[in-house]
């Protein structure tokens, strides 16, 4: 379903919720609403589905208004953050619900319902009640439940929210994979931007009610237009004077702009390792901390304390030892403006041709 | 201490509650079985407990049918601001706080011969007060508060979002409330009919002052009762205080296995 939404506006009371929110969606594309808890994205769902009014503003499904439309006529599956399963029927009610509304004859229901129960890995589980269940089969019951009906649009309030971590990651690559196979047009609301990352074939960046930016996963990462997508998506240091920093030295000719550098963007090693060294700062190793695959390294620089990553492979390093500081790019960003700067160092200043 | 406590603690139980149980049913029998059977087969005696039973079953279909619906809308209702249902929500228990007594009189202040609106209905010869209809509406009083207190925290717990659920699947109204929520509040409601039923068989007071009980027109068990031993005809009220008794041990019963069942799904 190719969806469009122009200028919407929500207000619970004083506070206001969703701001001027307004984006495309293509047909069969999966799109993740990333953002702060209370940010307005359950909100932006729940007005889709038609569970809640908009103050203002439109909602169009293949450029038909549907506003004024109930739930019950949007055609749309919608799936719960607890799910919402009816607690008195079995996994095969659940399922059945929306067919026997439609009508259909037992026929039917029974080959949909088989159907949808073989995809989603529930076989054997049909005449469980859902308090019987674990809670990756209770979200595998609610996202068959709603596409029994064959909705247009798939809406999934924090999917994964109440599953512990490593069911988390299998159910997100079978979502997935069941979206494309299925080739439904889905949105799904989460604060987690690695879910958002590793799921969605666009993200929308919704903070206080706003869209702050909307792109493919890797547009977003590589160029966040505002400052709070830039901290928001992956991890970072802010620096108060980068201008200080060495080849980051025309940051000084705008007022006022700070740093947000990512930890992928720093090297630490020794001098010999780096063939420019010119380009580098000394830094001393603050603390280190063992992540599991890596050590996280906190490294201060000029009165900053940056964050980057090590590999176990190389040498173990101490909190104290004197190192040397690659900067690659820093995210640069003032009350006006937001860019990314590359070291302008990096560049070899004499280069030595052959 | 405590040895002494808890001997004291069930002969509390034993006096309030056993000794006057075993008296009634002992008592009954006083004159013979013949007795216990003229005690009850009396015409007032038949007609008072015909009364009650009528009683009951209005008030039970009445108060169900409108606790459900109020315990709907002041959980559910949006057209109703937050201020006005806490009011409502707090006027519900007023009869729990208010005697009964005074509750049958607000009922004949308002609805008795002597008042306009108590004129005109007569006049229409629909007798409110000291006739059937009041006495249903002074029980209706008395256990009004019990269906809602026992549907509106089901309904708070089991929250909305399975009704939400239900209207995105392309259920409207009617068939979300009889596919989703009643089988969720069943067990809440059954629990109130119960607690309904047991109340008005009981009821006194409200009744008393409604009904005039008048022997043979507006007399019910309970103010039967109380007349027989007004004239110290003991038996008689032990009688029909054994059938009262049998009736609410029996209930207690149903009440048991209700909560029992309240707690599945």
């Amino acid at each position: 379903m190719h969806i469009e939404v122009t200028g919407l506006n929500k207000h619970f009371g004083q506070f206001h919720a969703v701001k001027d929110v307004s984006f495309t969606i293509e047909k069969g594309h999966l799109i993740g609403l990333l953002g702060p808890s209370g940010g307005g994205k359950t909100s932006i769902l729940r007005m889709l589905a038609g569970l809640e009014s908009p103050d203002a503003g439109d909602i169009l499904f293949h450029g038909r208004r549907v506003n004024d439309l109930p739930p019950q006529e949007r055609g749309i599956g919608f799936v719960f953050q607890n799910y919402a399963l009816f607690k008195h029927m079995t996994v095969y009610d659940n399922i059945a619900f929306g067919l026997k509304i439609k009508k259909q004859s037992k026929e039917q229901i029974r080959n949909r319902v088989m159907e949808l129960v073989e995809l989603t890995g529930l076989k054997g589980f049909e005449q469980r009640y859902p308090h019987q269940l674990s809670g990756g089969q209770r979200q595998r019951v609610a996202f068959a439940r709603a596409l029994a009906p064959e909705p247009q649009l798939l809406l999934l309030d924090e999917p994964f929210a109440a599953i512990d971590a490593k069911i988390r990651q299998e159910l997100r690559s079978w979502l997935r994979d069941l979206i494309e196979r299925v080739g439904i047009t889905s949105i799904f609301v989460t604060h987690d931007q690695d879910e958002a990352i590793e799921v969605a074939d666009e993200i929308m960046i919704i903070s206080q009610g706003r869209v702050e930016q909307k792109g493919t996963p890797w547009d977003i990462y590589k160029q966040p237009q505002t400052p709070f997508v830039a901290s928001f998506i992956g991890e970072s240091s802010i620096v108060e004077n980068i201008h200080e920093l060495r080849g980051f030295e025309n940051a000084s000719d705008w007022l006022n702009t700070k740093a947000l550098i990512r930890p992928e963007y720093i090297e630490i090693g020794q001098l010999y390792e780096f063939p420019i060294a010119s380009a580098t700062e000394k830094g001393r190793i603050k603390h280190i901390h063992f992540r599991g695959s890596e050590w996280m390294v906190e490294v201060e620089v000029r009165g900053n304390t940056l964050i980057t990553y090590r590999s176990l492979e190389k040498e173990v390093l101490h909190p104290g030892d004197d190192i040397v500081v690659l900067v690659h790019r820093a995210y640069l960003f003032n009350d006006h403006d937001s860019w990314i700067m590359e070291n302008r160092m990096k560049e070899d200043p004499m280069p030595i041709h052959i | 201490m405590r040895k002494l406590l808890i001997p004291l603690t069930y002969l509390v139980f034993l006096v309030l509650l056993i000794v006057p149980l075993i008296k009634i049913a002992f008592g009954a029998w006083e004159d013979g079985v013949d007795g216990l059977i003229h005690a009850i087969t009396r015409p007032e005696a038949v007609h008072a407990l015909m009364m009650t039973g009528l009683i009951v079953i209005v008030v039970t279909l009445l108060n169900t049918l409108f606790g459900v619906m109020l315990s709907i809308y002041l959980v559910r209702g949006t057209w109703l601001g937050s201020r006005l249902k806490q009011l409502l929500n707090s006027i519900v228990d007023l009869p729990f706080s208010v005697s009964p007594v005074i509750g049958g009189l607000m009922i004949v202040l308002i609805l008795g011969p002597s008042t306009t609106i108590g004129a005109f209905f007569e006049s229409i010869g629909f007798k409110i007060v000291y006739a059937f209809p009041g006495m249903v509406l002074a029980t209706l009083f008395v256990t009004f508060p019990l269906m809602v207190r026992e549907v509106m925290p089901v309904l708070q717990e089991i929250g909305t979002q399975q009704e939400e659920a239900a209207s995105t699947l392309g259920a409207y109204g009617w068939t979300t409330f009889w596919k989703v929520t009643w089988p969720l509040i069943r067990w809440g409601v059954i629990y109130g009919v119960v607690l309904t039923i047991a109340r008005s068989l009981g009821e006194f007071g409200a009744v008393l002052v409604v009904s005039g009980n008048v022997m043979n027109k507006t007399q019910t068990a309970t103010t039967l009762v109380y007349q027989d031993v007004e004239n110290f005809n003991v038996v008689s009220a032990n009688g029909v205080a054994l059938i009262l008794v049998a009736f609410s041990v029996a209930l207690l019963l149903v009440m048991e296995w209700s909560k029992k069942r309240k707690g599945v799904h």
